[in-house]
């Protein structure tokens, strides 16, 4: 019945979206943001603790919303892991123009694990909940408590 | 609960017919249209109303001294006496145009809020209203020294009366605004009661029809009413035209709110003096079109009749209330003994966004999120729900579609 749907949640999206694997509080962390969807009540709290080298050592997030916005949240957590902030937020960048464009440039290899989320784009409506965790990324490298929204 | 089916007194086929929109397919489907709480679809009659008046009939009101002005002036004011009868207002003059209820109730908390109550006083509201319900209160609160009171709804989703005579023991309440229809619970709220017992305590009391009007029929003289509030789009009509009805007494009594043309009795840069109600209300050129266009819904609503509406939607929402708890993992919220054609109802396994994609993917419009009543998702400790709502021209077998694809929906999220 759902058949026109597979691009939008494929099963890494369902997985993700149902067992997400990030979807918990770092007890030790250096930076903290949330995000706010006001339109449709999504919400996250993003934990990001930093190793020795400056690089993400770890991200964490307890968040209510959807299907896509928890594996977009949980794949984020995973793809920024053992990046340099400035990697993490050209990423966020990056993710951002895929989730409404679609394009997913295939020589890109650090979109690789995120172009799952690609599918998101013919669904405007939707498009947000995928960019939600991002935006929260993005406030909490530069050290916001809050993410501002698109 | 009332699970016999009462007969239908409306010809449903021929009500379909009178809306071009329900013969549109969605992503190849069949349109089914359960999203009718948030803004109905107009009918034929609203749509030519309109057109009509653009294409023979048509200037600025109260203003022009020839012909088109004043056609278009008796067909603008046609429209009071069309919402007097339909709301059993005893005097034309009390009924004012705005732009929708949320104006409406902004007009109330700025002029009756700011004009008459005074710091101090406290204003009632429910725990089931919508956000224009609860912000132009807060508003008022912060400007004037209003205490905002919440009067709490039981488990069931009804208003608890007991708590709320409570909140006005003290004799400080100016003013109570409350929904006469939740549009997240479907509950609706005992009006005449709510108003006896406010006047007991020396308080108005306003009422939010937005989504009442809709489904039953609505006397304000006989609730008891002092304001009564309702928007137009929702009613079958066009958007951008809301209606407040009000005591002329009380209108009379009130400051303006918007300051402009066509709320003046005259204007010199010393002083201006107010035009008559309802004319002191109605700054500017008025939503002219979209009162034609209410008119037409509104003629559109009696010939039917609400007895008809009432039991059609009465039949439709038993049936949506059976047939979407025997899906699993369905929930509904709410359990109010009186309800209207609202079904707000969570999904175990999928978040009302998911649902509502999948839903629309089959063709089913339903609404998913906080429906704007934050406060009450939060006292159920939800973040969202989804909704179907229903109106003259739903069918059982669009309730049987959106159950029948909820048990796929629960399937595809296994």
């Amino acid at each position: 019945m759902f058949e026109d749907l597979r691009d939008l949640y494929q099963e890494v999206i369902l997985d993700h979206g149902r067992h997400p694997r990030h979807g918990h509080r770092l007890e030790a962390f250096d930076a903290t943001a949330k995000g706010d969807n006001p339109l449709c009540g999504d919400r996250i709290q993003l934990w990001l603790k930093y190793a020795p080298d400056g690089t993400i050592a770890k991200a964490g997030f307890e968040a209510r919303g959807c299907a896509i916005s928890i594996a977009s949240a949980d794949l984020m957590a995973e793809a920024v892991t053992g990046r340099t902030p400035a990697q993490a937020s050209a990423l966020s960048a990056r993710f951002r123009d895929m989730a409404r464009s679609g394009i997913a440039p295939d020589d890109d290899p650090d979109l690789a694990g995120l172009r799952p989320l690609s599918g998101v784009h013919e669904y405007p409506s939707r498009v947000k909940c995928a960019t939600l965790p991002w935006h929260a990324l993005v406030a909490a490298l530069d050290g916001a408590q809050e993410a501002g929204s698109e | 609960m009332n699970v016999t089916t009462k007969p239908a007194l409306l010809d449903l086929a021929r009500i379909r017919a009178d809306f071009p929109i329900l013969r549109q397919s969605v992503h190849g489907k069949t349109l089914v249209f359960l999203d009718s709480a948030a803004s109905a679809m107009k009918p034929r009659a609203v749509i030519e109303a309109m057109s009509g008046a653009m294409e023979t009939q048509y200037a600025n009101v109260h203003r022009g001294l020839h012909w088109m002005s004043e056609r278009t002036t008796e067909a603008y004011e046609a429209t009071r006496d069309a919402v007097a009868g339909l709301i059993g207002a005893p005097d034309r003059h009390e009924i004012v145009f705005v732009r929708n209820s949320t104006e409406a109730i902004n007009l109330v908390a700025h002029s009756y809020g700011r004009g008459i109550m005074k710091p101090g006083q406290a204003v009632v509201i429910s725990a089931m209203e919508h956000h224009s319900n609860i912000v132009p209160w807060q508003m008022l609160r912060d400007a004037h020294g209003i205490e905002l009171r919440i009067a709490p709804i039981t488990e069931a989703g009804e208003l608890d009366m007991a708590a709320f005579e409570a909140l006005l023991a003290d004799g400080r309440v100016g003013l109570v605004a409350i929904t006469h229809m939740s549009n997240v619970l479907g509950s609706y709220t005992p009006a005449e009661r709510i108003a006896a017992i406010a006047h007991a305590h020396g308080a108005r009391v306003l009422f939010d029809g937005s989504q009442a009007v809709v489904h039953r029929r609505v006397d304000v003289a006989a609730l008891g009413a002092d304001f009564y509030v309702f928007t137009g789009h929702k009613l079958y009509g066009p958007t951008g035209i809301g209606v407040l009805w009000g005591r002329r007494e009380l209108l009379e009594a009130m400051p303006p709110f918007l300051g402009g043309g066509d709320m003046i009795s005259s204007v010199s840069y010393a002083r201006s003096t107010w035009a008559q109600v309802p004319h002191k209300f109605e700054a500017g050129t008025p939503a002219i079109l979209e009162a034609i266009g209410l008119s037409a819904a509104i003629g559109y609503v009696q010939a039917i009749g609400y007895e008809a509406i009432a039991a059609h939607e009465a039949a439709l929402t038993d049936h949506a209330l059976a047939r979407l708890s025997a899906v699993e993992g369905v929930r509904i919220l709410g359990r109010a003994q009186d309800r209207g054609g609202v079904v707000s109802f969570t999904l175990d396994r999928a978040h009302a966004h998911d649902v509502a994609t999948l839903l629309d993917r089959q063709g089913i419009a339903i609404r998913a999120g906080h429906h704007c009543a934050e406060p009450l998702m939060h006292h159920l400790g939800l973040e969202s729900t989804a909704r179907a709502s229903f109106a003259v021209y739903t069918t059982h077998a669009e309730i049987d579609a959106l159950a029948d694809t909820l048990a796929r929906v629960r399937e595809f999220f296994a």
